[in-house]
């Protein structure tokens, strides 16, 4: 797998593991974080943050693109 | 005639005419009704995929199950997000294929990819039988939306009939472009709506967001955490459901069709990255339904508390524009579902099936014709079998996800033959179909979609090691 690929795969999957398999530890009221009750702050944190992440996975993705213009 | 009443009214002609003025310079052939020329910019892309995403469930039932199952209803934030992800590795791979081999619809692209005609028409007909009961369910929220919204001075059938006349009108002459135009002012309403609504009943009701939060954790502590008033969603069933949702979403025809309308595939990527962000304002309509939890408790139907509350809150003319934007919001994806059940049915149905040596043109010709046929067929079961269709309902989400396996095993994996992917398709359908109609759904606490689009991915990679490789293009 081209490295930029598998930079860009990390990057996506973190959000990704914050949502589905963290959900069970974050399944609670307390602490209350901004008037929210925790497990909706922590679902709506992740939501608001998988655009940097995909953003740090498109970068890792150009950069194997541009590799592969170097290389013509 | 009331303030609500002209508002809706003309919010719903304003919108067909913008519908019927996008597509007025563009000749319409083929591949500009279906994918808009594959043209569309980063702008108009999101536009369009926004204004597809939030349907009339986005009103109804976010805040219905806000109110009557209380913190399952965030599932709805998770899945969306999860398949934004997906659509970030996955669509731009379609995307390229499509372009590289002029597909129109997601038949096209398992027909093409797999090299089996049959197979494209049984992808046809699942999605056929999916959009339908989807798009009866806009068509029952539109006329739910705008009989209430006006106070009962349009009923719900005139609703629909006006509503829907106009939007098979201008599906017909402008294609895909009308609804991207239409969207515009969709998401601009709905936004707008959503965003006054969801801070302001709150606060007028409570003084603010975190005092409801205070007093609902008072009176209903269980109601926030999963599985909140609805035993069976425990968390359990959210983790499978959002998987199953995330993966099953982008495999909607029509979703899956919008991919081809990109300019590029760095537009979809981008857009794959700022569409998380459109999922925020969902959080607006909980607090919507959990503001109605606490001051309108005991209602029947939870998917009206949303309207309910909106009408005991604010002047009719403000009522009106909640649901001119709700109008409006299931006229944009009801027009893409049309198009796209119509596009299945004339190119992957009658031309796979029945007529190979169809010209497009021709094959355009009778796409109009679907138009037709469909949305008639959505209007009476709508009027007079509304609850015909709850079962096919039940299993359309279910039933899309299946076609996952197919799509990603058929875009990364080299191995895979078409007798798995059929196999595998329909393994999964038949499980879904025996889990959900024999009511084991959810099956040991997962969503049984999810059991059996495993099922399916498990088949389809056995049989195809089992079979012969089959000669199929290769993603370049």
């Amino acid at each position: 797998m081209r490295k930029g690929l598998k930079n860009a795969l990390v990057c996506a999957s973190i959000p990704v593991l914050a949502l589905v398999p963290a959900l069970p530890f974050v399944n609670r009221i307390k602490p209350v974080i901004l008037g929210l009750p925790f497990v909706l702050f922590w679902i709506l944190l992740w939501v608001a943050l998988t655009p940097v992440f995909l953003l740090l996975a498109d970068r890792a993705l150009r950069k194997d693109d541009a590799g592969k213009d170097e290389g013509r | 005639m009331t303030p609500a009443l002209a508002i809706i009214l003309g919010v719903i002609l304003v919108s067909a005419c913008v519908g019927f003025i996008a597509g007025r310079r563009v000749p319409m052939n083929l591949e500009n009704w279906t994918v808009g020329g594959r043209k569309f910019g980063v702008v108009i892309m999101w536009l369009l995929m926004a204004g597809e995403v939030y349907t009339t469930f986005t009103f109804l039932g976010a805040s219905g199950w806000a109110y009557a199952k209380g913190a399952p209803t965030f599932y709805i934030l998770i899945y969306g997000t999860l398949a934004y992800t997906l659509s970030f590795f996955i669509l731009p791979e379609i995307w390229k294929i499509g372009k590289r081999l002029g597909l129109h619809t997601q038949p096209d692209f398992f027909a093409h990819v797999f090299e089996s005609r049959a197979l494209g028409v049984l992808v046809a007909i699942i999605g056929i039988l999916s959009i339908l009961p989807y798009l009866q369910l806009q068509l029952a929220g539109l006329g739910m939306i705008v009989e209430i919204a006006s106070d009962g001075a349009v009923s719900s059938t005139t609703a629909i009939l006006l509503a829907f006349l106009l939007t098979s009108a201008f599906v017909l002459t402008s294609g895909l472009r009308g609804s991207a135009w239409v969207a515009v002012i969709k998401d601009i309403l709905m936004l707008a709506a959503v965003g006054i609504v969801g801070f302001g009943i709150p606060r007028i009701h409570f003084g603010g967001i975190g005092r409801m939060f205070q007093a609902l954790i008072e009176k209903a502590p269980g109601h926030l955490v999963f599985p909140g008033s609805a035993p069976s969603m425990g968390v359990g069933w959210v983790m499978s459901t959002v998987l199953l949702t995330g993966m099953g979403f982008y495999m909607w025809p029509q979703l899956f069709g919008t991919a081809f309308s990109a300019k590029s595939d760095r537009v979809i990527r981008r857009n794959a990255i700022i569409m998380p962000l459109y999922q925020i304002p969902i959080v607006l309509i909980f607090f919507v339904g959990f503001t109605a939890f606490l001051v309108l408790p005991g209602l029947a139907n939870g998917d009206l508390s949303f309207l309910t509350l909106v009408r005991k809150t604010y002047p009719s003319w403000f009522v009106g524009i909640v649901g001119a934007a709700g109008a409006v919001t299931a006229m944009v994806p009801a027009s893409v579902l049309v198009l796209s059940a119509a596009a299945l049915l004339a190119k992957n149905v009658y031309r796979a099936g029945f007529r190979p040596q169809a010209e497009d043109a021709e094959v355009m010709r009778v796409s109009r014709v679907m138009v037709l046929v469909v949305s008639t067929t959505a209007l009476i079961f709508a009027l007079a079998f509304p609850s015909a269709l709850v079962n096919l309902l039940l299993i359309g989400y279910d039933g899309v996800a299946q076609f996952f396996p197919g799509v990603v095993l058929g875009l990364f994996w080299k191995r895979v033959t078409r007798k798995g992917v059929t196999a595998g398709l329909l393994v999964g359908i038949a499980t879904a179909a025996f889990l959900v109609f024999g009511k084991h759904d959810p099956f040991f606490g997962l969503n049984a979609g999810f059991v059996a689009l495993g099922l399916n991915a498990l088949i389809a990679v056995v049989v195809s090691l089992l079979s012969r490789p089959s000669p199929r293009k290769a993603p370049a």
